[in-house]
């Protein structure tokens, strides 16, 4: 093995490979969830893949491993077997989390390896890493789903156990960089976000990047409840509502009345 | 590429009335047929088969009662209740009789009969003993395929009972030609035939039958078209007397002479779709490339300036409707197996010409529009797709299979083209291809596919490995050894391999006697005057006179005995966790889950005949003391829990459907035992067997007649669909499940293979979730996968429909090579579907 591949013996720790995704990026993926997330956001709907650590949740009753380390070259055995539907859809591999930033060279070389099958490659973040670690990624990125989740540090900290600052400086840095295509996408959470001001906030941040052009709102859900029951824990969220396809639908229309972006619901 | 508008017309008012006339009452069956067919048969006793039916389809089509219903433009009724269905005595009678009392209340395709019916058919109906093709059939098949079948190893019950149908015609030549040229030209053959021809009676006979139907359909026609004009005079509002007047004017015209519009096109086609069934009590005569054959009238007309796109829409969706008004009562047994009321007439669009470039024109999108205007099961709508298909036709259909209706069913080109040309087809003819029924390829106008030849049950053989040929207490099969001679997987595969051999020898018999039985009792001078070569060869088409020839039966079970085998490779003879013995045992013992009725009632009747040989005497509370004892029986507690760990670890395993090449390379080589022997095997009318891997609804039903399998199956749970992942155990997605189905070699399958998928709505709700559904296809179509469908409905409305089906009338589900209303179907077959393959996500 020639240090050309090496990227292939590089490894990670990840929770999920899911097969058949549709509403993570362009034409039908395979997304890679990386274990280990910087937040805990009270939304999550994946609290498993919140600790680094390798850890029990209960599934159906029984108990269920998640997290395992594997090599790129590992991961790449299962991503190649949708190619003939990546080539028909200009699909390829999604990352996603946690944050995959938490594990940069693992990230990077997951995108690599992905570039080198000759797929897009698409990732979903909030940007939590320095600019320089995200840069060294851009080359082997070819769009970038970027979470923005509030424009108030405060709030955001509140709900999220940490501020937007470096998350926000990132953004206009990427969206400068013109290296990837950029897409913001936002949660509406229950008393969190799910005002006109708070959305709109958010979106005239997104349209002010250069370069973007969509941005996606995702209205909350509980489907993940059971998993903080399987892993023992309180469910942040208790009884709150989900978002309405009306109230989403209006969300739509101010975005796009205020913005010159194109606003899609749902990812 | 052809150019074409694709814009979708509106669905009219008259097409809302006409579905709902339709359904405004329960199908009842209708005792004017057989009332016809046996006054003729009596009337011509001593007269050349042939000859007697040509006269008695005369008689029929003369004596029917006919009728015009409210508001329809296309006309032609087989009954005079909506939906109703005729019977064909001539075929088999016993079953129907036997069950006139219950056939009402039955819960798959129940049928409304009249007491006055029931009476007059019973007049009818014993002129046939002794008579019919199933009778015949039976005596020339071999004892020991006679008890094959009642083992259940396969059933020919299809052709054994009913006619063959299982054709696509040439509409074509009845729409350009009219019945006039197809007469003129069997006049000519007439001519040729030379007194010194050993055949000389045999053609003269079948030419002058085949002149007798023809000049019957155009006197059927000519009813209609005198009633047309009778209700016309007495018919009040203006516009629906124009209506009537045009449609006496079109049926004065066609069948007989070559079609002047499209609307006349229609008519002629109605009439031969309509009739070749009045013909025989053959299911799946389909209507395969409908939007090619009427499409030059179609542009014709909208090119004159004389057609509008609305009214073609509206006139396609009327020809859908009486699709839809077409029925046929089968056995109970049958029902089960083909549950839905389907009559399975296929239409396929799109493609490729038989010269090689894309086929798609207006009517491939005004076909997929009609089938979401009257959301009803029929015609079963297929599309088929090739490198060079218009992706604006595939997104249509996919918009179609959104709705939930379960159509259309999506073919490859691209492999079922080849496997065509490989069992000797030439290209352009392989390029025409049509699908027959549920999945079958055929050639358009030129083959007698025997398609549905027979169910073959691939779990069934791998049980007798087990058993050593031994079932129910008695040699059912040949003798593989006592299992301690199976001493490694290689020897046990042998073991399955001569189990599967010496079976599809016996259900090749069965075929062969059958059809020869229906070329002795049943030759069609219609239906053969629509197929080449019959005509230029003077030759019925089930005596052989097709151009192409074949005999297609399905094998099914391909998931559980991969699995299966599985399971034996690694955990008996790599891992050693048990052997085959005590697998055998857990199998006998239902892995510790306890014994159904089945069970309980064969032990009672196995119990029953070591007594009667013994002499003793045996009485009912015996019997039922055995059952009741066999039912309540409690193993011991270790045992039984030894079995469930059997079971866990086989289902531990990985499985079929997952794209793990170790088990799905099992699984191309478990086709393999199925599809290979057969092409080695002749049929009677001069062509080979081809194997189909589809299960139409049978997988239930036969399923029921099956023991617990080593796939950690339980005995009588439905067997998995044709080459579909069994239910619950695919747990990586689509694009797995696709890649392990496309890992078989469906060329070697010519005779079709059907793959289940079933897709939640979130799925497909977004144009983007279209194209990727669009993109899921062509992914598995570019690794030569054959055929795809979906059922695209959640789980909680299925649910939700099976406790409360007064809601949920209209509900339209894909049942396998065909959908069907959800709340007809058996309460069995509507758990399988419930099961079927949602694709398990942990998110």
């Amino acid at each position: 093995m020639t240090d050309e591949y090496g990227y292939l013996n590089v490894t990670g720790r990840i929770f999920d490979i899911q097969r058949y995704s549709i509403h993570d990026g362009i034409g039908i993926r395979t997304i890679v969830f990386l274990k280990g997330c910087a937040l805990r956001c009270r939304w999550c709907c994946n609290p498993e893949s919140q600790n680094f650590d390798i850890e029990t949740m209960t599934v159906n009753g029984k108990p269920k491993v998640y997290g395992r380390d594997v090599t790129v070259r590992e991961v790449m055995q299962t991503v190649r077997r949708d190619m003939p539907y990546y080539s028909r859809s200009d699909g390829g591999l999604t990352l996603s989390g946690g944050e995959s930033l938490l594990q940069p060279e693992f990230a990077k070389a997951l995108l690599q390896a992905a570039k080198a099958l000759g797929v897009s490659t698409a990732m979903e973040s909030m940007g939590f890493a320095k600019y320089e670690t995200i840069d060294g990624i851009l080359p082997y990125l070819d769009t970038y789903l970027m979470d923005i989740k509030h424009m108030d540090a405060k709030k955001h900290a509140d709900w999220c156990g940490r501020e937007n600052t470096l998350m926000v400086e990132n953004a206009r840095k990427i969206a400068a960089s013109g290296k990837t295509k950029l897409i913001i996408r936002v949660p509406v959470v229950p008393g969190f976000n799910d005002t006109e001001r708070e959305l709109l906030d958010i979106a005239r941040f997104a349209d002010s990047l250069p370069g973007v052009e969509e941005i996606d709102i995702l209205p909350y859900h509980n489907f993940g409840e059971g998993k903080y029951t399987g892993l023992g824990r309180p469910y942040p969220m208790g009884n709150a509502a989900r978002p309405g396809m009306e109230k989403m639908e209006g969300f739509k229309a101010a975005i796009e009345r205020n913005t010159d972006l194109y606003c899609q619901i749902g990812g | 590429m052809r150019a074409f508008d694709s814009t979708p017309m509106p669905k009219t008012e008259r097409i809302t009335k006409l579905v709902a006339d339709l359904f405004a009452k329960m199908p009842e069956i209708e005792p004017a047929r057989a009332e016809l067919i046996t006054e003729s048969f009596r009337s011509s006793e001593g007269l050349p088969i042939v000859t007697r039916k040509a006269m008695a389809f005369r008689h029929i089509l003369n004596g029917l009662p006919i009728v015009i219903r409210p508001g329809e433009l296309i006309v032609g009724s087989t009954t005079l209740a909506p939906r109703g269905c005729q019977t064909y005595p001539e075929f088999s009678y016993e079953w129907l009789e036997a069950e006139f009392d219950t056939v009402e209340h039955r819960t798959a395709d129940p049928f409304y009969i009249s007491e006055e019916t029931k009476e007059r058919l019973r007049k009818v109906n014993p002129y046939w003993k002794g008579k019919t093709t199933s009778e015949l059939a039976r005596s020339y098949m071999a004892p020991e395929t006679l008890r094959a079948m009642d083992h259940n190893f396969f059933t020919p019950g299809n052709y054994y009972y009913n006619g063959v149908g299982h054709v696509n015609v040439h509409y074509d030549r009845v729409i350009y030609e009219g019945l006039k040229g197809i007469m003129a030209q069997t006049a000519e053959e007439l001519e040729k035939v030379e007194p010194g021809d050993p055949r000389y009676g045999d053609k003269k006979r079948f030419l002058e039958a085949v002149i007798i139907s023809c000049q019957a359909v155009i006197d059927y026609a000519r009813r209609y078209a005198d009633l047309a004009k009778s209700e016309a005079e007495k018919e009040s509002d203006p516009k629906r007397r124009e209506e009537l007047l045009k449609i006496a004017k079109t049926c004065s015209h066609v069948p007989e002479n070559p079609a002047r519009t499209f609307e006349e096109g229609l008519q002629a086609f109605w009439f031969v779709q309509q009739t070749i069934q009045i013909e025989s009590s053959g299911h799946s005569i389909s209507p395969g490339r409908f939007d090619q054959y009427m499409y030059p009238l179609y542009e014709r007309d909208i090119e004159a300036g004389t057609l509008t796109r609305e009214y073609a829409q509206e006139l396609i969706d009327c020809v859908w409707v009486k699709l839809n008004d077409l029925n046929k009562c089968r056995d109970a047994a049958s029902a089960e197996g083909f549950s839905g009321y389907s009559l399975f007439q296929n239409l396929i669009v799109g493609g490729q010409t038989p010269d090689g470039r894309d086929a798609t024109n207006d009517l491939s999108f005004m076909c997929l529009d009609a089938t979401k205007h009257v959301f009803l099961p029929q015609p079963s709508i297929s599309i088929r797709v090739w490198n060079g298909s218009a992706k604006e036709l595939l997104i249509r259909a996919a918009e179609v299979t959104r709705t939930g209706i379960g159509f259309p069913a999506y073919y490859n080109d691209e492999i079922i083209i080849p496997s065509m040309e490989n069992r000797g087809i030439n290209i352009e003819d392989a390029r025409n291809y049509c699908i027959i029924g549920c999945v079958e390829p055929h050639v358009p106008g030129k083959e007698d596919g025997w398609h549905d030849a027979a169910f073959f049950n691939m779990c069934r053989p791998l049980e007798m490995v087990f058993t050593n040929g031994v079932d129910n207490g008695e040699v059912a099969s040949i003798r593989t050894g006592e299992l301690e001679t199976i001493t490694s997987y290689e020897e046990f595969k042998a073991a399955y391999k001569k189990q599967m051999d010496y079976n599809i020898a016996l259900l090749v018999n069965a075929d062969n006697a059958i059809d020869r039985a229906h070329a002795e009792r049943a030759p069609l001078p219609f239906e053969s005057a629509l197929i080449d070569d019959c005509i230029s060869r003077a030759t019925p088409l089930q005596q052989g006179g097709a151009h192409y020839n074949f005999t297609g039966p399905q094998g099914f079970g391909i998931a559980n005995v991969a699995d299966s085998l599985y399971a034996v490779k690694t955990l008996v003879f790599e891992q050693k966790k048990f052997t085959l013995k005590e697998l055998a045992k857990a199998l006998a013992m239902n892995y510790g889950q306890g014994f159904d009725e089945i069970t309980a009632k064969e032990a009672a009747m196995q119990a029953g005949k070591i007594m009667a040989e013994k002499g003793e005497e045996i009485n009912e509370n015996m019997i039922a003391s055995i059952i009741q004892k066999v039912l309540t029986m409690e193993l011991p507690p270790e045992e039984k829990k030894r079995y469930e760990e059997i079971r866990e670890m086989i289902i531990d395993l990985p499985h079929y459907g997952n794209d793990i090449d170790e088990v799905d390379t099992i699984a191309r080589e478990v086709a393999y035992y199925y599809t290979k022997p057969l092409p080695q095997y002749k049929n009677p009318r001069g062509g080979i067997f081809q194997a189909g891997l589809y299960p139409v609804s049978a997988n239930v039903p036969l399923g029921a007649q099956t023991g617990a399998t080593p796939d950690g199956r339980l005995a009588h749970t439905p067997v998995a669909d044709g080459v579909s992942p069994t239910s619950g155990y695919d747990l990586n997605g689509p694009t797995a499940s696709c890649n392990s189905v496309a890992r078989l070699d469906h060329a070697d399958a010519s005779n079709g293979t059907l793959f289940n998928m079933k897709m939640h709505p979130s799925a497909m709700s977004t144009r983007k979730d279209l194209e990727d559904f669009a993109s899921l296809v062509r992914g598995f179509f570019d690794q030569k996968g054959m055929h795809m469908q979906f059922n695209v409905v959640d789980r909680q409305t299925l649910l939700d429909a099976q406790a409360h089906p007064e809601k949920y009338a209209g509900l339209v589900v894909r049942v396998a090579g065909y959908s069907a209303l959800f709340t007809t179907l058996s309460k069995s077959l509507q758990d399988d579907i419930i099961r079927r393959t949602e694709q398990g996500r942990d998110r």
